[in-house]
């Protein structure tokens, strides 16, 4: 036997489709580009520096924690770098450095990491990180201040915050469409709205993110904020405005659809994305946050769990 | 291989090969020098039955070990035994590998001919078991699960196999025959014919209803059969013949038609061949031919760190030698080459929901397979429908983090299967 040939002797299936997680998480920060660069053509170099040091200050931290902890280095598979895109997207232009790595260490250290790495964080790193810094320092994510200096040719006020302080009149005159091309102030790449419904039909179509989650998270934006419209159109906005504005479509196409801190199921995923919408509504319409996206899906994170109960029954159980 | 496509927004799907085209004969391997068989029990009943080296056997003869079980191989070649030895078989099965030195003259053993006019299931059960198909004869001879319904099962199980598709099409005289017999031994009348939806041809007159199956992965399975073609669920831990019925491969239905139209135990198995490059032959080959010598008449060279599969790219298995033989239920035969291996990973699950939407019968796995990780077996079988897994593989085909969802499947079922045994036997 000592002379015959070595073979290979794996496990079946012998075959695989190819498909990683590398390549996953590419094409997600792919299909963000378009509304990136909106972004950086908008704010300048300045941008390209925020979002520079949030990607990389992100990958520092995940190696950092692969180090500390002992583990295999996970950053070549794309999701750190994710992290930091997307938590820098929903940055104003001005945020501080080190509010820029404070922000990326909460997202990958205490969003991911301590849970154990990739797939077992209960929320949306990114949605998290926000989550804190907006509640820790509040000024950090109040645009109107940030953009202060910033004189681009449309509007400079921050379109939810004028809803909230100022009422319906005050973003009454705002045409939907000019939202959805991004002439609105706000995060570094969650102003575009059409690239970010071009790039979330994208990866529903390659089926990287799960179309069920998107499309119910607008429509709950879309009918919770048209029936408080119907009820009371002069203290509450439109549901286009709801859609177009803040971190919605971001949210919906690129934070909730999040894989390990979502569902999987069929009915479950709708309920998710329809908790995620409502949320957001319910918090920018009689809530005290100006905008209610990160905590609306941070609330749907954490019933994702128990939603995911609901699920087919298998072929042949005996219950 | 089929990769994942480009659009991966509806539930891809893995079509059956279809053969099309006029039907071809399989090319014949040559009668090789050595023959092996391996018989699913230990080497150790071998003495009890005089097996035994030096012992001179003629083609068709059985060679029985002893014991209760009374396992047997079925010689494919005269020739004289050159040993007997153990053999360590899948989850390390203690079974008995049996070669023999082929002679020059062929001669046919007649023990089979006194009984094969008057057959009757105990005979069949005695000679045509490991007959080229392997019928599961013994199944239908269980008095405790009487047998209601017999499928011909005329499907392949794995992608990229014709075999059982060119039997239920290019043999359909001896499916015939094979149908006869069983209705004469087993009383049973109600045979169906699966066939796939594509290659049906005429089945009027073979005695058994034909029925169509869809050429989509993993609809040849059993438990689907059960399900698309006679509206029965399988209940978890049962199998089809706890509801009376019993599924027998075309290929083997062919061999028992031969065997007792013939007189003489049918040697020829057929198998699809798939080359690392893809090409695929049919081949017909002596059951106990072993492998390289198949590779050598098609001129295939494997080289080291390749691996050779038996069974198909879903379902089968990878074995470490050229000399392993061809069984009677050794369908297909694929060398792939070691670039094409996909190697699993150490990665967890990320949840992306993947195997989800593929698993064809609803298993929870991104769940599931978080138990299985961590050896909570029991509770995996509990709550999170174990069972129900039908063992196509799928799950570990589409995942993107190449866990190797499938074998842990596999191992937990073994290692519960063990548990509950040693239970058994402490009580």
């Amino acid at each position: 036997m000592n002379n015959s040939k070595r073979f290979i002797v794996s496990h079946a299936p012998f075959w695989h489709d190819g498909s990683s997680i590398f390549e996953k998480n590419y094409t997600i920060m792919l299909a963000a580009l378009p509304a990136l660069f909106l972004g950086l053509a908008t704010y300048g170099g300045l941008a390209v520096g925020v979002i520079a040091l949030s990607v990389s200050s992100a990958i520092f931290w995940e190696l950092a924690m692969n180090h500390a902890t002992k583990r295999p280095i996970t950053i070549g598979d794309g999701q750190a770098a994710l992290i930091g895109l997307l938590f820098g997207m929903m940055l104003p232009v001005t945020m501080p450095w080190w509010a820029v790595i404070t922000g990326t260490l909460v997202a990958v250290v205490i969003g991911k990491e301590i849970f154990g790495g990739i797939g077992s964080n209960p929320f949306n790193p990114a949605a998290l990180s926000v989550a804190i810094l907006m509640v820790s320092w509040k000024d950090l994510f109040n645009f109107d201040v940030m953009l202060l200096n910033y004189d681009l040719g449309f509007a400079m006020a921050y379109p939810l915050a004028s809803l909230k302080h100022f009422g319906v009149e005050s973003v009454a005159h705002i045409d939907p469409l000019e939202l959805l091309f991004g002439r609105q102030t706000g995060g570094i790449g969650s102003t575009f709205g059409m690239g970010l419904i071009l790039g979330g039909f994208f990866l529903c179509l390659r089926g990287f993110i799960r179309w069920e989650i998107p499309v119910s998270f607008l429509a709950g934006v879309f009918f919770t904020a048209l029936m408080f419209h119907i009820v009371d159109p002069t203290r509450f906005a439109g549901p286009f405005f709801h859609m177009f504005t803040g971190y919605t479509l971001i949210g919906a196409f690129f934070l909730a659809t999040d894989d390990s801190s979502s569902p999987v199921n069929f009915i479950p995923m709708l309920l998710y994305g329809a908790v995620g919408g409502i949320m957001t509504v319910l918090i920018r319409n009689i809530g005290v946050y100006v905008d209610g996206v990160v905590l609306a899906i941070l609330v749907a994170n954490l019933l994702s769990p128990v939603l995911d109960k609901i699920r087919p029954k298998a072929m042949g159980k005996v219950v | 291989m089929i990769k994942r496509s480009f659009l991966g927004f509806s539930k891809s799907h893995l079509s059956y090969e279809t053969i099309s085209g006029p039907p071809r004969d399989p090319e014949q391997v040559p009668v090789p020098e050595q023959a092996v068989y391996i018989v699913k029990a230990a080497a150790s009943l071998a003495g009890q039955a005089g097996l035994a080296p030096g012992l001179k056997v003629k083609t068709g003869q059985k060679l029985a070990l002893g014991g209760e079980g009374g396992a047997y191989a079925l010689s494919t070649v005269t020739g004289k035994v050159a040993s007997v030895e153990g053999y360590s078989g899948d989850f390390g099965n203690d079974w008995t590998r049996i070669v023999i030195d082929v002679a020059g003259d062929e001669q046919a053993d007649d023990l089979f001919k006194a009984s094969a006019d008057d057959i009757d299931l105990a005979t069949a059960v005695a000679f045509l078991g490991p007959v080229p198909g392997a019928p599961s004869l013994s199944a239908l001879a269980d008095s405790e699960k009487p047998i209601h319904t017999i499928i011909v099962n005329g499907v392949d199980k794995d992608l990229l196999s014709v075999t059982a598709q060119h039997t239920a099409t290019s043999d359909i005289e001896a499916v015939t025959a094979g149908i006869g017999v069983l209705k004469k031994i087993s009383g049973v009348e109600h045979i169906i014919l699966t066939v796939q939806r594509d290659v049906i041809p005429g089945y009027g007159h073979i005695g058994a209803e034909a029925k169509a199956v869809d050429p989509i992965y993993p609809a040849g399975f059993p438990v689907n059969i059960m399900r698309d073609v006679l509206g029965l669920a399988v209940p978890n831990g049962k199998n089809p013949e706890d509801l009376g019925v019993c599924f027998i491969s075309v290929e083997g239905v062919a061999s028992i038609g031969r065997a007792v139209d013939s007189d003489k135990i049918p040697c020829d198995k057929i198998l699809t061949l798939v080359d690392r490059d893809g090409t695929r032959h049919l081949v017909s080959a002596r059951v106990g031919t072993p492998i390289a010598e198949v590779f050598k008449f098609f001129g295939i060279t494997v080289k080291e760190k390749d691996q050779i599969i038996l069974g198909g790219p879903m379902t089968g298995q990878a074995i470490f030698s050229e000399t392993h033989p061809v069984q009677p239920d050794t369908d297909m035969i694929i060398v792939q080459d070691g670039a094409d291996i996909p190697m699993a990973s150490g990665y967890p699950c990320t949840n992306c929901g993947d195997c989800i939407r593929t698993c064809p019968v609803n298993v929870p796995v991104n769940m599931l397979v978080r138990f299985l990780e961590v050896g909570q077996y029991e509770e995996a079988a509990d709550g999170y429908d174990l069972y129900s897994c039908i063992e196509c593989g799928l799950c570990s085909y589409v995942c993107i983090a190449k866990i190797p969802i499938f074998q842990y499947i596999k191992l937990a079922k073994f290692e519960l299967d063990r548990i509950n045994t040693a239970e058994a036997a402490n009580e």
